[in-house]
């Protein structure tokens, strides 16, 4: 023990850091903040520096070409040595990084934590969102596999909208005029050094700003936050009756990181890396590419924004997003901190939460999308073909032949871009499913072309069998009329 | 003791000087420097020392591409790196309109660049993303994309087919928005 002494006090003597340190983590904090909800923001730097730590690790081994990151990813998932769970830990870090970043934010803007003196704290944590993101889509990239490259394609397409300097942006996003090598190798430079650099500069003046101005008290109804008396206010609270951080509130925080890091590697080891999937080889075109978790709400998004509309929303969306951000702390950098007088900014967290949620939801299952093999690997259900006429069953085969099942389901199976047709007559007479087949809209395309007019004939009168049993199906009742019988005709 | 102080402050001020001297020596060379650092990071969009974007490549002989039959070909991009991996190679869908005029079609969805299939059966493309549609002249048929699949200029010579290519075609480029145009220089 003297020996540790010894070496401690020769250091000491030298650096002179032991006396700030002491000041730094037993600087007092309001008693109230020794909470479990004070506690995403530590979490976020531990998984910012386990992110580190495995991010060189991988460098170890990875290979930052587009001829040969793809193959060392497989050397890494197979050949190396526990390389798969580093992997792992790197991709499902990345995830809980993303989800704490937001859950912190949440947090913050809830207690009120951006209002003066902290909107400069703010600001920087909203870079610091950003700069997260944009080490998630980068990450994304370096997983130079199937859906890195169409990623990248999305991203450029995406960046080709802007007015004027679109296609300039594309070519620089992507180092030249196609996704190639010269991509990877900037989107590496971007995910290693660029970005990685600005994140640590962030958190470093974030964490300067905690200390200098203290953690934000835990907000009381009614207690008023003024620029003219806050600060006199918050140091008789934290010397009154604050408490040291270390030991005081520091064991929640160090508590709730190692459960973080333990379920980050719990994840890994149980579900795994993330792919890489197939070779990023474009001239294999049988793939459905799909983004990582935390883009799966904007895949869902531009699959409903109306195409008049997307191009806008798309440039002047994201840019209102961050201003309304930056904004927040000087538009209300005063008055009530706690959430339970602040019934607005609850809705706007439980709207942004609910809309994020089920994009997502809706991103994961991608009911828009054709289920592009329905037609040849998903059949009929029998109770469809039971006792129909040949010219029904022939309808039956020119419904898959035709790949209506890629987009229509029957009896759940199938694809939902269109309507489910197990009860299609219901809905449309004869006549009706034939305009519908012949000149499509509401964004079905026109099969008229497609289907000669016998196949058109078999189609509908499969069609027309789709009902449940004891419901009549729909008819044009006129029809009857005009041809002057008392029942309906099945056909003219 | 007066002369002592005005030497003094003589002095901070003439090394003051010098700094901002120095400074400004600084700041002519860092902006001399943003020159060629802001040239070199621009290179993707100046192409100074490229050529060869936008070239004739061959997709292959004719009689590959039966009449009123769209079939996938691919072409090898014209501007390359030792380390491009698979990329350099890119699908395209080219239909035999009539025997005589093709249509090479960009296997990029207008929309956000997806890879379109071809349903022979349906006469449709139809992209895995967001459900865009085509009918078999490229024309949208369905879903968010704004407009028809993305053309190829092509040319038939000495039996094989070539079409201008180099670029990933994207909704904003006006190489792009010129689709539908096409040279039948024989």
């Amino acid at each position: 023990m003297r020996l540790i002494e010894k070496v401690g006090d020769w250091f000491e003597l030298r650096l002179g850091l032991g006396k700030s340190i002491g000041e730094v983590v037993a600087h007092p904090v309001p008693r109230e903040t020794a909470s479990w909800f004070y506690v995403f923001g530590s979490a976020a730097l531990t998984v910012f520096m386990l992110q580190i730590v495995t991010g060189i690790l991988l460098a170890l081994i990875y290979v930052p070409s587009a001829g040969e990151a793809w193959n060392s990813l497989q050397t890494l998932n197979h050949a190396v040595s526990l390389g798969w769970f580093i992997r792992a830990l790197h991709g499902w870090g990345s995830n809980f990084m993303v989800a704490i970043v937001l859950i912190h934010m949440v947090q913050v803007f809830l207690f009120g934590a951006y209002k003066f003196p902290r909107e400069l704290t703010w600001v920087i944590g909203v870079l610091l969102l950003l700069v997260t993101l944009g080490m998630a889509f980068t990450g994304q990239v370096l997983r130079f596999d199937q859906d890195a490259y169409w990623g990248l394609g999305i991203g450029a397409s995406i960046a080709s909208r802007v007015p004027v300097v679109g296609p300039w942006t594309v070519n620089l996003m992507l180092g030249g005029p196609i996704i190639a090598g010269a991509t990877l190798s900037r989107f590496f430079a971007l995910h290693v050094f660029v970005i990685p650099g600005l994140l640590i500069a962030f958190v470093g003046v974030h964490l300067l700003m905690v200390l200098k101005l203290g953690i934000n008290e835990w907000p009381m109804p009614g207690r008023i936050v003024r620029r003219a008396t806050y600060l006199e206010e918050y140091h008789e609270q934290t010397h009154k009756d604050g408490e040291p951080f270390l030991p005081y509130a520091a064991w929640k925080d160090i508590f709730f990181s190692a459960f973080i890091l333990l379920a980050i590697a719990v994840c890994a080891v149980y579900l795994g890396p993330f792919g890489p999937s197939g070779r990023p080889d474009p001239t294999i075109i049988q793939t459905s590419p799909r983004p990582d978790f935390f883009f799966l709400w904007l895949y869902a998004l531009l699959s409903f924004l109306p195409p008049s509309a997307e191009t806008p929303i798309l440039l002047i969306g994201p840019a209102i997003g961050i201003v309304v951000l930056l904004a927040l702390p000087f538009v209300a950098g005063e008055g009530e901190k706690s959430w339970k007088r602040r019934p607005i900014a609850v809705l706007t967290i439980l709207l942004v939460a609910v809309t994020l949620g089920t994009l997502t939801h809706l991103g994961g299952n991608a009911p828009w999308s054709p289920v592009m093999n329905a037609w040849s690997s998903l059949p009929i259900p029998s109770e469809y073909l039971d006792h129909r006429t040949a010219l029904e069953r022939r309808g039956a085969l020119v419904f898959q032949v035709k790949q209506c099942h890629n987009c229509h389901s029957l009896d759940q199976q199938g694809g939902k871009r269109g309507p489910a047709l197990d009860r299609v007559a219901l809905r449309l007479n004869q006549d009706q499913l034939i305009r519908q087949v012949i000149q499509g809209g509401g964004n079905m395309p026109a099969y008229g072309k497609n289907l000669s007019p016998a196949e058109t004939t078999a189609l509908v009168a499969f069609l027309e069998t789709l009902h449940p049993v004891g419901q009549t199906p729909a008819h044009d009742a006129s029809r009857a009329v005009a041809l002057g019988a008392g029942e309906v005709s099945p056909r003219p | 003791m007066k002369a002592e102080t005005t030497t003094a402050e003589n002095s901070m001020s003439r090394r003051a000087l010098l700094v901002k001297i120095g400074l400004f020596f600084n700041g002519i060379i860092g902006a001399a420097l943003v020159v060629p650092v802001a040239r070199y990071l621009l290179s993707p969009v100046t192409r100074e020392k490229k050529g060869g974007y936008d070239s004739w490549l061959s997709l292959g002989e004719v009689e590959k591409f039966p009449a009123g039959q769209t079939r996938l070909a691919t072409y090898r991009n014209p501007v390359v790196n030792a380390w491009d991996g698979d990329t350099d190679d890119i699908a395209c869908w080219v239909r035999n309109v009539d025997g005589q005029n093709f249509q090479v079609f960009a296997i990029n969805c207008a929309h956000l660049g997806c890879p379109v299939r071809w349903f022979a059966q349906s006469n449709l493309f139809m992209c895995p993303c967001h459900g865009g549609a085509y009918y078999q002249d490229g024309s949208r048929a369905s879903g968010p994309p704004e407009r028809g699949l993305f053309q190829y200029t092509y040319k038939v010579e000495g039996g094989n087919l070539f079409i201008k290519a180099g670029e990933m075609p994207t909704p904003g480029q006006p190489v792009a928005n010129k689709a539908g145009e096409k040279t039948t220089c024989a």
